[in-house]
């Protein structure tokens, strides 16, 4: 009974290859769709852990010759024999890259971006072996060293063991700095006495970038879920036409006595190989589609699906057990609701379309009724939402909620077109597109929500992007960064400083609570470069001007909302208490700032001496370093020409947003495949509705034309529908998810060109995916239309 | 994962990867220990870079005026990459330095690591010099000054022999396995020892016993050998006894022991004389309490922990700690429990 | 023994506009081999009698004894068992499977129900004059090939009774007499019991016995 029955059930996909490949490729498509964004996800990860080591050297204090000069290493010796815990680097340029030499021995933990996976040569690595590790961008440029792919390392960046960067840059038993670790032992002797001709260069501290791109992993997160649902959709849309066109088969098999449990089982059987076959197709499509798609394949590659030491690729289980997985989980998710349908359908309600069109039709009213929930409960989290899990919700609510609402929502705009229109064409028109609905809902849901993750993740992206940008001019305005030894060398440089027609601007804080948070108060001196450069979220129409008169504050926006401080709200410092006149945004800062005139803080905070220093510099750079140097003593070693470090950082973050253009284009393509499987599905059940058009007089060619013009505006329509969700999406993301996690909101702007050009790719992948159902139906045998009437079912 | 953390797995001695197990790896290249050795003093006080891995290990019992018992460790191991000794950065001489203070309720561990090369670690002869960064091991061997320091504790200490050197095995030529594995091992069990040890929560005076032992080898265990329970033992009435047991993959051990006299004769033990026996572990399934017995001496003691928790938490983690023993003898001494990670 | 005995059988459907009675208690008998025509106006209850007793669907009352069991106490499982092996339905609009091949569909029931003879099989094919056609799928058959397909497919799964639903009433006067002529031979020759619903009552006449549903009672 079993076999006989199996083998009926798949028979249909024999005779019926087109739906079997639909099927298929469906499954395959969420999978792969799933396992490249994942891919594309890590790679984003990579690239930021990349950018993040590499400006993590500026984590730890260093110290560095006064003249900014290399030294030798016998001084290293010195302080390590006399218990300081330092570790030497030396850097310099090799074929272009930088090459930064490290002694892994005594580096910090967590410092020094190598990964020796598996069978490294370390007594190679150690042993001037002149091993050197670059990304794969990077390896092709380094001539005569080996080189070792890894994708840790930030582009035009290579680091090797410290003796071998000596002999590669011919400064044997040099070093030109060394990186002080946090944890020193206790009662070290000072500094001075042992090593007097160094300074102490204090932590740049990264965490602003940090916590800019620990924002970005979780949009990118979430930006996977969403894909996921995609996924999903999709899946269920192909299981659900596949189930029922074989609602007549299921039911005669049952007529002829094959009991429910065995067919469900039989079926349930059927779906998990399918989802296997699917799945393993899907895991290597994610794999090319991560090979094609990202712009360091290699390194990605490694990362994810782990690469051998050789570069030969292998897959690694656990990468397929998350795209299998995740081809079961969809498949279960969405065949466990048809195979619920054909529990529970009665044996003889006989397959009449419209006994069918009245199930549809209550289905579709409990979906709208559903839709309407989850919207209202979107709306209210939208007023209320404040922490992460309800941010998710919100997230959730809203596009599933959306999703549901969208079939109803056409349905109801249908309606009214096709209550409007003259001609009987027309009306015949609207009608059949009403009655084709159901079949593409699953589709153009997905469809829906792929264009929805584009206009959110573009957004996000491009807010992100400017704002970072806006962020780094903001906080690296000045030209040099130079921090003294003493208060002469201070006096020294204001001295030159004015000379030269330079602005000195110290950068001074005092740490203390306010409001009943940990904060940092700085004491800011009068310039332009605040006024010109700080943007304010909310603030007074002079804000700066009571500032620097010392009659107001300014804080950061982490302050205002932990704080719950608003304009014209007072903050104690110390003995002052004066109102905050203005909030400004400080991305990526864990605590609260304050700032605070010159004088005010000088005398709240006596025993705080300004030691770091940015100065505005009209000139080259390069040429103050050396005055000052020639005048005063104060070397290169203690400057620093951020000019550099802001190039590097937004290079490294440009990489990132290549990537997610990639994964939208990913998105829409999947999407526009799943109109196309729904169409060609639909095909077969077409005819019977296009005969009696036929019949009546309209050419073939002309029902061709009218099934792609019927494609492409059921796209419009939903790519309309589409955009207002999508920027619902991109502010659920930046003034919400952002806020819960990180308490500060990364403030949104539009991109109308951006939404034009990617409504224009979903029409186009309409027009694609519409096109050749259309083409097959123009040529549809006459014979096969004329069966119809001939064999009334 | 950060660099360090790699290369230490690499670090053939003190293999992560492999583990203890690794120390039966073998190593072309290298020179390896053989019988009748004639050692050549104070030159092999010194390194040995041409053996693979080396050890100056000290352990010390102490305590302070209240009789509070207090262990001491300071280590320095040497494992070479190559059979060489280069100058510079090339060189591929290896050095790790783990030092410890237990007390009966806490375990406090320092860990340092060096190139050979440039001078930051290393061990002179003559005069007598064993250091690594600010960690030092130094004098003339009747007399050695000892300090290390940690993040979060410190100590100074001297230390003068009463005694002589002792030879383990057949005249320092002692053998791991059936399979004929060995190392060169000599001893000073015979130190006094005195000084100040910096804890967290002050300085403490104490006094003590000291046992340093100088190992060095190439492939000093078997392949199918993963790690060993080490004894050093000093009895109340001036007798000290060194025994340790190898593990097995095949759950069969190797036993080796030296009876010293209080005059420091010596009598080597070979395998199954003494017999080794857990009989209870800690919480992370580690043996704290031992039955030892040496019937030709007429020892059958129970050795116990002084503080169960002295585990190692350095890269190549491992248990090393004071211990207190009683039974048909009495004394106290440090025991060394490897391969159980 | 007596192959059915339908005994005050009632059934109520459940509409928007109420309660619709069809059935009133309705009581027939059919001994093994007999041949009983069912005949009615439409929406008399025919269709509905025909599937309860094949155990499609489930009567509100009153009893149906197949083969010596009580259908009423058989849960789906053994419902299920019953169409496959005890009776065999030829519908009104044949059900084949249309993926199958003619001579798979032909072996399908029996293949169900665990008692495929291909040497029967051939015979009936041959009998229906299917032979040239068993390579062939459904869709590629004209209707009155169709229905002699549902019939061979019945017959050959060997079941005590046949239950046939208007097996004609798609086809066309001349077709529906070949196909009734040989369906009413091959029941005979199998032995099978056949209760046929008919709206013809030249057809009914052929029959051994023949009863008129009337307002949702025997007449
Ligand atoms: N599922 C159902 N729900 C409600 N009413 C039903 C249902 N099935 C059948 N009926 C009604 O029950 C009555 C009997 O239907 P049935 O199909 O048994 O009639 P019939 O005698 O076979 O008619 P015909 O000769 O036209 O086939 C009809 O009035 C029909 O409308
Ligand atoms: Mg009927």
């Amino acid at each position: 009974m079993t076999r006989a029955a199996f083998a009926a059930l798949l028979s249909h996909w024999v005779r019926n290859p087109v739906q079997l490949f639909t099927l298929l490729a469906g499954l395959a498509l969420a999978t792969g769709l799933w396992s490249g964004v994942q891919a594309i996800n890590a790679e984003a990860r990579a690239s930021y852990d990349a950018a993040a080591s590499t400006l993590d050297e500026g984590r730890y204090d260093r110290l560095v010759a006064r003249d900014g000069a290399a030294f030798g290493q016998d001084v290293f010796v010195m302080l390590r024999r006399a218990g300081w815990l330092v570790s030497p680097m030396l850097t310099g340029d090799l074929d272009g890259v930088r090459l930064i030499g490290i002694d892994a021995l005594t580096a910090p933990a967590g410092m020094g971006p190598v990964n020796l996976g598996g069978d490294v040569d370390l007594a190679g690595f150690l042993t001037g072996g002149d091993q050197v590790f670059a990304n794969a961008a990077t390896a092709p440029r380094l001539g005569a060293v080996t080189v070792l792919i890894t994708p840790d390392l930030a582009d035009d960046t290579a680091v090797a063991d410290i003796g071998t960067v000596q002999r590669l840059l011919g400064r044997a038993g040099r070093i030109d700095s060394l990186l002080v670790l946090p944890d020193q032992p206790r009662n070290l002797p000072p500094l001075a006495r042992i090593a007097p001709d160094l300074t102490l260069q204090p932590a740049q501290g990264s965490t602003d970038i940090a916590g800019l791109t620990d924002s970005f992993h979780l949009n990118l997160t979430a930006f996977g879920l969403l894909s996921f649902a995609v996924g999903i959709f999709i899946v269920h849309g192909a299981i659900g036409l596949a189930f029922e066109q074989r609602r007549g088969m299921v039911r005669t098999l049952r007529a002829l006595g094959l009991p429910l449990n065995r067919l469900i089982g039989l079926m349930l059987a059927e779906l998990l190989v399918f989802a296997l076959v699917a799945g393993v197709i899907g895991v290597a499509l994610g794999y090319v589609i991560a090979a094609l798609l990202l712009p360091d394949v290699a390194a990605t590659l490694r990362g994810l699906y782990g690469a051998d030491v050789s570069g030969n690729l292998q897959l690694r289980p656990s990468w397929w057990a998350s795209g299998l997985g995740i081809a079961f989980a969809g498949t279960l998710l969405a065949g466990g609701s048809a195979l619920w349908g054909i529990a529970r359908m009665p044996l003889l309600a006989a397959a009449q379309p419209r006994a069918l069109a009245m199930a549809a039709g209550r289905r579709a009213s409990f979906q709208l009724g559903a839709a309407l929930v989850l919207l209202a409960v979107a709306i209210v989290l939208g007023f209320n939402a404040d922490g992460l899990v309800t941010g998710f919700a919100l997230l959730g609510t809203l596009l599933i909620g959306a999703a549901l609402a969208l079939p109803p929502v056409l349905n109801g705009m249908l309606a009214f077109a096709s209550g409007r229109a003259r001609s009987v064409t027309a009306q015949w028109f609207w009608a059949d597109t009403r009655q084709q609905l159901p079949g593409l809902s699953l589709a153009l849901m997905a469809l829906m929500l792929a264009i929805v993750a584009n206009i959110g993740v573009s957004t996000m992206v491009s807010s992100f992007r400017l704002t970072f940008t806006g962020f780094l001019d903001q906080r690296l305005a000045s030209e040099l960064y130079i921090s003294t030894d003493s208060a002469e060398q201070t006096a020294a440089l204001v001295a030159f400083a004015e000379g030269a027609g330079a602005a000195v601007l110290p950068i001074q804080s005092a740490d203390l609570q306010i409001a009943g948070q940990p904060a940092e108060v700085f004491g800011t001196r009068d310039h332009a470069t605040y006024r010109d450069n700080w943007r304010f979220l909310q603030s007074t129409p002079d804000a700066w001007d009571t500032t620097f008169a010392g009659q107001a504050v300014v804080i950061n926006e982490q302050l205002a909302r932990r704080g719950a401080l608003g304009l014209g709200d007072m903050v104690t410092i110390g003995s002052l208490t004066l109102p905050v006149e203005g909030i400004y945004g400080d991305y990526g800062n864990p605590i609260g700032q304050v700032v605070l005139a010159l004088d005010a803080f000088a005398q709240e905070f006596p025993a705080v001496e300004p030691r770091r220093f940015g100065l505005r510099v009209a000139g080259d750079p390069a040429d103050f370093v050396a005055g000052l140097t020639a005048a005063t003593g104060i070397g290169a070693g203690q400057t620093i020409d951020q000019a550099e470090i802001k190039a590097l950082s937004l290079a490294i973050f440009e990489r990132t947003f290549t990537v997610t253009t990639a994964l939208n284009i990913l998105t829409l393509a999947v999407a526009g495949f799943a109109i196309l499987m729904s169409l060609l599905t639909l095909a077969a059940m077409r005819v019977p509705q296009l005969a009696p058009a036929w019949a009546m007089g309209m050419t073939r060619a002309a029902l061709g034309r009218l099934e792609l013009l019927r494609a492409v505006m059921l796209a419009v329509l939903t790519a309309a529908l589409a955009l207002p969700l999508g920027l619902a999406l991109a502010w659920v993301l930046l003034a919400v998810v952002n806020v819960a996690a990180f308490g500060w909101q990364l403030p949104m702007y539009l991109f109308p060109l951006d939404y034009a050009r990617l409504g224009g790719f979903a029409l186009l992948a309409a027009v694609l995916a519409a096109g050749w159902p259309a083409w097959r139906l123009a040529r549809t045998p006459p014979g096969d239309l004329l069966k119809v009437f001939a064999n009334e079912r | 994962m950060n660099a360090k953390a790699l290369i230490l797995c690499l670090l053939p001695v003190t293999s992560l990867a492999q583990g203890f197990a690794g120390l039966g790896t073998e190593v072309d290249g290298f020179s390896t220990p053989a019988p009748d050795p004639v050692f050549d003093f104070p030159a092999d006080h010194g390194a040995h870079p041409d053996y693979r891995i080396e050890w100056w290990y000290l352990t010390a019992n102490l305590e302070d005026a209240d009789g509070t018992p207090y262990g001491l460790q300071w280590t320095l191991f040497r494992s070479a990459l190559a059979p060489y000794e280069a100058d510079g950065w090339d060189s591929p001489q290896l050095w790790m330095g783990h030092a410890a203070v237990t007390t009966e309720t806490a375990h406090f561990v320092a860990e340092r690591l060096a190139r050979g090369g440039i001078g930051q670690a290393g061990v002179v002869a003559d005069p007598f010099s064993a250091w690594i960064d600010d960690s030092a091991l130094e004098g003339d061997w009747r007399t050695l000054q000892m300090r290390a320091t940690g993040s979060d504790f410190s100590y100074d200490m001297a230390l003068s022999a009463t005694g002589p050197l002792v030879f383990h095995g057949d005249g320092g030529y002692s053998v791991k396995s059936a399979a004929g594995q060995a190392s060169y091992y000599y001893s000073q069990p015979f130190f006094d020892i005195s000084g100040t040890l910096n804890l967290p929560t002050g300085d403490v005076q104490v006094t003590g016993s000291a046992w340093l032992d100088r190992e060095w080898s190439s492939q000093p265990l078997a392949d199918n050998q993963t790690g060993w329970d080490w004894f050093s033992l000093s009895f109340d009435d001036g007798a000290k006894l060194m025994g340790f047991r190898l593990q097995q993959t095949d759950g069969m051990h190797y036993t080796s022991a030296t009876w010293i006299t209080a005059e420091g004769e010596t009598t080597p033990y070979a395998d199954g004389a003494l017999q080794v026996e857990p009989l209870l572990t800690n919480a992370a399934g580690v043996p704290v309490h031992w039955r030892l017995t040496l019937p030709a001496r007429g020892v059958d003691v129970t050795v116990q922990a002084v503080n169960d928790d002295a585990w190692m938490t350095t890269s190549v983690p491992y248990w090393e700690g004071p211990v207190t023993f009683a039974g048909t003898h009495q004394g106290r001494g440090y025991l060394e429990m490897t391969g159980y990670d | 023994m007596t192959l059915l005995i339908v005994d005050t059988l009632t059934k109520t459907y459940a509409t928007a506009d109420g309660p619709f009675p069809v059935l009133r208690g309705v009581s027939l008998t059919l001994e093994a081999g007999e041949s009983l025509a069912l005949t009615g106006e439409s929406g008399s209850g025919k269709s509905t009698l025909l599937h309860l007793i094949g155990g499609l669907d489930r009567a509100d009352a009153g009893r149906i004894m197949l083969d010596g069991q009580d259908i009423a106490r058989l849960d789906d499982a053994g419902r299920a068992a019953l169409r496959r092996g005890t009776v065999g339905v030829v519908f009104q609009q044949f059900n084949l499977i249309p993926s199958l091949k003619i001579a798979d569909n032909i072996a399908f029931q029996a293949r169900l129900a665990g008692r495929h003879d291909a040497a029967w099989c051939a015979t009936l094919a041959d009998r229906m004059g299917l032979t040239d056609h068993l390579r062939k799928y459904p869709e590629q058959l004209s209707g009155g090939q169709q229905q002699r397909v549902a019939i061979a497919r019945t017959l050959a799964a060997r079941p005590k009774l046949v239950l046939a639903d208007e097996p004609t009433g798609n086809l066309d006067e001349t077709t529906a007499a070949t196909v009734m002529d040989l369906m009413l031979a091959l029941v005979a020759e199998t032995g099978a019991g056949l209760l046929m619903v008919t709206h013809s009552l030249v057809l009914a006449a052929r029959l051994q016995r023949r009863l008129h549903l009337r307002a949702g009672q025997v007449a």
